[in-house]
C-alpha cells in the first residue's frame, strides 16, 4: 500500500529550497494549486506526476521562468522571489530542459557561454568544459556545431552548462525520454556522483522504474495538487502508477482463445529497399493477421518499424501489388486513399507532423485523414460541419482533454493528441487497424485507455497490427508476437507461450533463424519455434 | 611614363565610381544582416533608405549641415523602422506583410517630405583632403580622397563583425536569431534584442539613403533610391550573413551598377536592363552554391528568420 502523508514541513534542518502554497493560474485554468515541495541538499527528489498534473509549472516557477500567482519560494529558509532565471541560477539553480534549449547553428561552447557570467568566454570557457568533461565522464568537442550531435551529446551540453554554474539545485525534466538505454545509464551514473557530491536534484519523470532506482524522496502531483510524498525505493511501479492517476491502472480485458476470422491483413514476401542512408531495407515480410486478433510487432527502433509501416499505410508502394493484401484485396500499390477506402486505418509513430498537422484544427486534422471514409467534401467542397460534428464526436469517445471548442492539434498534450487520432480512425470502424507506438510518451491512464480501446475493436472483427517497442504492451494487448530485426520478420509466436528473454534475444538478432519465414498462423510450430 | 600614369588614374576613377555605388548597398545590407541574424527579416529596407534621403537632404538644406543631414536620415530609417519593430516584435505580425507595407510607407513618405525640395542643389559632402596622400597618384583618390560615408560603411563592417563574434552581446543576438524559443527558456530577452536589432537596420537604412541625396548624387529626387534596397536585401543572402562578404558582394553588385551605365553609354549590344537584373542572377548562384556546400546538416540562414516569436504566457 502507498501511505499518502501529506508533505513533511517540519522534519529535519532547513531544506536548501523550498516552495509553500504555490498556486499558478493560467486564465481560468489553474495549473498548480496549493503545492508544497521541500528539496533538501544530497538528495535525488522525484516529482512524480502524468502529462498535465502541473509538473512543468511548478519547475518553472523554480527556475524563474514564470511566477507564481500567489505562494512563496524560499532558499535556505529565507523567502525569494524569482523573477527571471538569472535570479534562480544566482540562487545555485540549474535546469536541464526536456526539450533542450539550444541553438543548433551555434557551437557547443557558444551555447554554454549563452548564460555564463560576463567576461568568461574563449579560451578560458572551453579549458573548464573540458575540465568538467574529465571530472564526470562527459567529453564534448566545444568547437561542434550543436546540430551535429546526438540527443545524448546534446543532452551533455545541458548538463555541462548547469554544472559550469555550480548549481545547488539541478532540475532535470524527463532527461531519459531521448535518450538510449546506454546514454541513460551514463547520465545515472553522474546524477548519484552529483547527489554524492551534496547537491539536490529534482527529478520530473513518469519513468516509475528510474523514480525507484534513483531518487530517495517523491513528491506526486494530480491535477495540480500534491497527492502524496514517499520513499518510491519502498514502493513498486504499480503502486506509484495508482498514485499518479488516482485509480487502478493497466487493468485491460485481455484477449481469450485463439482468433478464428478470416485473414484480413496479409503481406507475403514483402521486400523494398532502404529509403535512404539511414533507412532500412525490408526483407521477404510474411504475415498474416486474423480478423478479431490483435498482432504485435516487437523490434528496437530503427529496424524497420517506420519502413514498414509506411509500407502498410500506402506512403511507399510495394514492388508489387500481391505483397500487401487487405481482406484479399491486392494493395501493394494502391495509394493511402484507397487503402483507406478499402477499409483500413493508420495511426503513424509521429504525432505532431506525421499524424497531425499541430498548427490545424482537430476537424481540419480530421478532414486530412477521414476525408474519403467520413464523406467531409462534396464536389470538393469541405463540409466543416460535418468535420466539427466528427471531431466532437471523437473527443467525447475518447476523453479527449482540450481547451476551447476546436483547438489546434498542437495545443494539445502528447496522451490526449494520441487518444484523438487513435479516435479519428477506430471511430471509422476500420477492418484494418495499423498502430505504429500507439502510447508512446503518453501517461498510463490514456495508455491504458488506447489498449482498451485496440482490444474492443478487434473483439469487433477488426485486425489489429501494433507496432511496438513496449513489450509489457505487447503482453498485455496482443494474441501474436513476431520480432522485426535489419528488416526481416521473426514467425508470430503466441503472446501466451512466449517469454521476454525469447523476445529479447530475437530482437536483438541471437534466435536461431533455421526456419522458413512465414506468415501462416502456425501455431505449433511457431510456439515450439518460441521456446 | 605620362602614359602608364594616366591609365592608372582611368582605373583609379572606376574603381572610385564603383566604391561609391557600392557604399548605400554596404550600409543598408550590413543594417539589414544585423537584424537577420537576430531573426527578423525586414523587407521594409527600401522604404527606409528612400525616406532617409528625403529627410536626411531636407534637413541638410533647412540646417546647412551635410552631417545633421545624414543624422537626420538615419533617425527617420530609425522611426520608420520602430513602427516595422512594434508591428512584427511587439505584436507579432507577420514580417513579409508588415516590411512590404513599410517600403509603401516610405515611399510615399519620402514623396511628402521632399516634395518642396525637388530640383534643389547643394555641394556633395566633403571629401578628405590629406595634403600629400590624396595626390598620390593611381591610389590617392580612392584610399585618402573619399567622403565620411565611405570610410564609416567600412567601418561598420569591421564594427558588426567584431560585434557578433567577439562579443556576449552579439553572441545572444546571434542565438535569439537561430533559435527563440530556446533563448526565451534561457531566460534572454528575446523581443528586447530583436527590436534593437531592427532599430539599427533602420538606421542603416536610412543612413544609406542620406548617402544617396547628399553624396552619390547631391540632390533630391523622387523613388531616388531605385531599388537600392532590395539590392542590399539579395546581397545579405548573397554574403551568407557575413559582414566582410557583404564588402566584397557590395564591391561586386556595385560594379555591375557601373558596368550597366558604362554599358549604355558605351552602346554595348548588350541591354542594360540584363546588366540590372546581374545582382539578382548572382544571388540565386551564390545561394545554390552554397546550399550545395552545406548539405551535412545545419542551416545557413540564422534558422529562426522570418518566424514570428509569441512568448507562451
Amino acid at each position: 500500500m502507498a501511505p499518502v502523508v501529506p508533505p513533511a514541513r517540519t522534519e529535519g534542518p532547513t531544506p536548501l529550497f523550498g516552495a509553500y502554497g504555490i498556486v499558478k493560474r493560467f486564465g481560468a485554468f489553474t495549473a498548480n494549486d496549493g503545492v508544497d515541495l521541500e528539496i533538501r541538499a544530497g538528495e535525488i527528489h522525484a516529482l512524480l506526476g502524468e502529462n498535465g498534473a502541473g509538473k512543468s509549472t511548478l519547475m518553472k516557477i523554480l527556475y524563474g521562468l514564470l511566477e507564481p500567482t500567489e505562494g512563496v519560494v524560499t532558499h535556505r529558509g529565507d523567502v525569494v522571489r524569482l523573477a527571471h532565471p538569472e535570479t534562480a541560477r544566482a540562487l545555485g539553480i540549474g535546469m536541464v530542459f526536456q526539450h533542450f534549449s539550444l541553438c543548433e547553428n551555434l557551437t557547443v561552447a557558444e551555447n554554454i557561454a549563452l548564460v555564463m557570467p560576463k567576461g568568461l568566454g574563449g579560451r578560458a570557457l572551453k579549458a573548464r568544459i573540458a575540465a568538467v568533461g574529465t571530472t564526470y565522464g562527459l567529453h564534448l568537442d566545444p568547437d561542434r556545431p550543436v546540430w551535429s550531435l546526438s540527443a545524448g551529446e546534446r543532452q551533455r551540453i545541458e548538463i555541462i552548462r548547469c554544472l559550469l554554474q555550480d548549481p545547488k539545485l539541478v532540475i532535470l525534466d524527463e532527461p531519459t525520454s531521448v535518450l538510449t538505454p546506454g546514454e541513460a545509464e551514463l547520465l545515472f551514473t553522474v546524477l548519484e556522483r552529483l547527489r554524492d557530491e551534496g547537491r539536490a536534484l529534482l527529478y520530473i519523470s513518469h519513468r516509475l522504474d528510474e523514480v525507484r532506482r534513483l531518487c530517495s524522496r517523491a513528491t506526486i502531483l494530480r491535477g495540480g495538487r500534491v497527492v502524496g510524498a514517499c520513499d518510491p525505493r519502498a514502493e513498486t511501479a504499480r503502486s506509484l502508477a495508482a498514485l499518479m492517476v488516482g485509480a487502478q491502472v493497466g487493468a485491460v480485458t485481455a484477449p481469450a482463445g485463439v482468433a478464428t476470422g478470416p485473414e484480413r491483413l496479409v503481406l507475403s514476401g514483402l521486400t523494398l529497399p532502404a529509403p535512404g542512408l539511414h533507412g532500412t531495407a525490408l526483407d521477404g515480410i510474411s504475415l498474416s493477421v486474423r480478423g478479431g486478433e490483435i498482432v504485435g510487432l516487437a523490434g528496437i527502433a530503427g529496424n524497420g518499424q517506420a519502413e514498414l509501416f509506411d509500407a502498410l499505410s500506402g506512403e511507399t508502394l510495394a514492388p508489387e501489388p500481391g505483397m500487401v493484401r487487405f481482406d484479399g484485396v491486392e494493395s501493394g500499390r494502391l495509394g493511402i486513399t484507397a487503402r483507406r477506402r478499402g477499409g483500413a486505418g493508420f495511426v503513424p509513430e509521429e504525432r505532431n507532423g506525421h499524424g497531425a498537422v499541430p498548427t490545424l484544427s482537430l476537424s481540419a486534422n480530421a478532414i486530412l485523414s477521414r476525408h474519403a471514409t467520413a464523406r467531409l467534401s462534396r464536389f470538393g467542397v469541405l463540409r466543416r460541419a460535418a468535420a466539427k460534428a466528427l471531431a466532437r464526436d471523437v473527443v467525447a469517445a475518447f476523453d479527449v482533454r482540450k481547451a476551447g471548442p476546436d483547438p489546434a492539434a498542437g495545443t494539445l498534450s502528447g496522451g490526449n493528441l494520441q487518444k484523438y487520432l487513435m479516435g479519428r480512425e477506430i471511430l471509422a470502424e476500420p477492418g484494418i487497424l495499423v498502430v505504429n507506438q500507439p502510447t508512446w510518451g503518453v501517461d498510463a491512464l490514456a495508455a491504458a485507455h488506447i489498449r482498451q480501446a485496440l482490444l474492443d475493436l478487434a473483439a469487433r472483427g477488426a485486425a489489429v497490427l501494433v507496432i511496438s517497442q513496449d513489450l509489457d504492451e505487447l503482453f498485455a494487448i496482443t494474441g501474436r508476437i513476431a520480432v522485426l530485426h535489419h528488416g526481416t520478420l521473426s514467425p508470430a509466436a503466441p503472446a501466451a507461450e512466449t517469454t521476454r528473454e525469447a523476445l529479447g534475444l530475437r530482437m536483438g538478432g541471437a534466435a536461431p533463424a533455421e526456419d522458413p519465414v512465414t506468415g501462416a498462423p502456425d501455431h505449433a510450430r511457431e510456439a515450439a519455434h518460441a521456446h | 611614363m605620362t602614359v602608364h600614369g594616366l591609365t592608372l588614374d582611368i582605373v583609379q576613377m572606376v574603381l572610385v565610381t564603383i566604391v561609391a555605388a557600392a557604399t548605400p548597398l554596404m550600409i543598408a545590407a550590413l543594417g539589414e544582416l544585423v537584424a537577420e541574424r537576430a531573426g527578423v527579416l525586414n523587407l521594409g529596407v527600401e522604404g527606409m533608405m528612400v525616406l532617409g534621403a528625403a529627410a536626411g537632404f531636407a534637413v541638410a538644406v533647412e540646417t546647412g549641415s551635410t552631417f545633421v543631414g545624414a543624422v537626420a536620415g538615419a533617425g527617420a530609417g530609425l522611426a520608420l523602422s520602430a513602427l516595422f519593430g512594434l508591428l512584427t516584435v511587439v505584436l507579432s505580425a507577420n514580417q513579409v506583410a508588415s516590411g512590404l507595407a513599410m517600403t509603401i510607407l516610405g515611399l510615399g513618405l519620402s514623396g511628402l517630405v521632399g516634395a518642396s525640395y525637388v530640383g534643389l542643389k547643394r555641394d556633395p559632402a566633403p571629401h578628405l583632403a590629406l595634403p600629400g596622400l590624396t595626390d598620390l597618384p593611381g591610389l590617392g583618390r580612392l584610399l585618402f580622397g573619399q567622403d565620411g560615408f565611405v570610410y564609416l560603411a567600412f567601418a561598420l563592417a569591421a564594427g558588426v563583425s567584431w560585434f557578433l563574434w567577439r562579443t556576449r552581446a552579439g553572441l545572444i543576438l546571434r542565438a535569439i536569431g537561430d533559435d527563440h524559443t530556446a533563448t526565451h527558456a534561457l531566460g534572454l530577452q528575446v523581443r528586447r534584442v530583436r527590436f534593437r536589432a531592427v532599430l539599427f537596420g533602420g538606421a542603416c537604412a536610412g543612413l544609406a539613403g542620406a548617402y544617396l541625396s547628399l553624396s552619390y548624387t547631391p540632390f533630391w529626387a523622387p523613388a531616388m533610391t531605385a531599388g537600392r534596397g532590395w539590392i542590399a536585401l539579395a546581397l545579405v543572402v548573397f554574403a551568407s550573413w557575413r559582414p566582410f562578404r557583404v564588402l566584397a558582394g557590395a564591391l561586386l553588385f556595385g560594379g555591375a551598377t557601373v558596368l550597366q551605365l558604362n554599358a549604355q553609354a558605351a552602346g554595348l549590344g548588350l541591354p542594360g536592363q540584363a546588366l540590372s537584373a546581374l545582382p539578382y542572377l548572382a544571388t540565386i548562384l551564390a545561394l545554390v552554391l552554397l546550399s550545395l556546400g552545406r548539405r551535412r546538416g545545419g542551416s545557413l540562414a540564422p534558422a529562426a528568420l522570418g518566424r514570428v516569436f509569441t512568448p507562451h504566457r
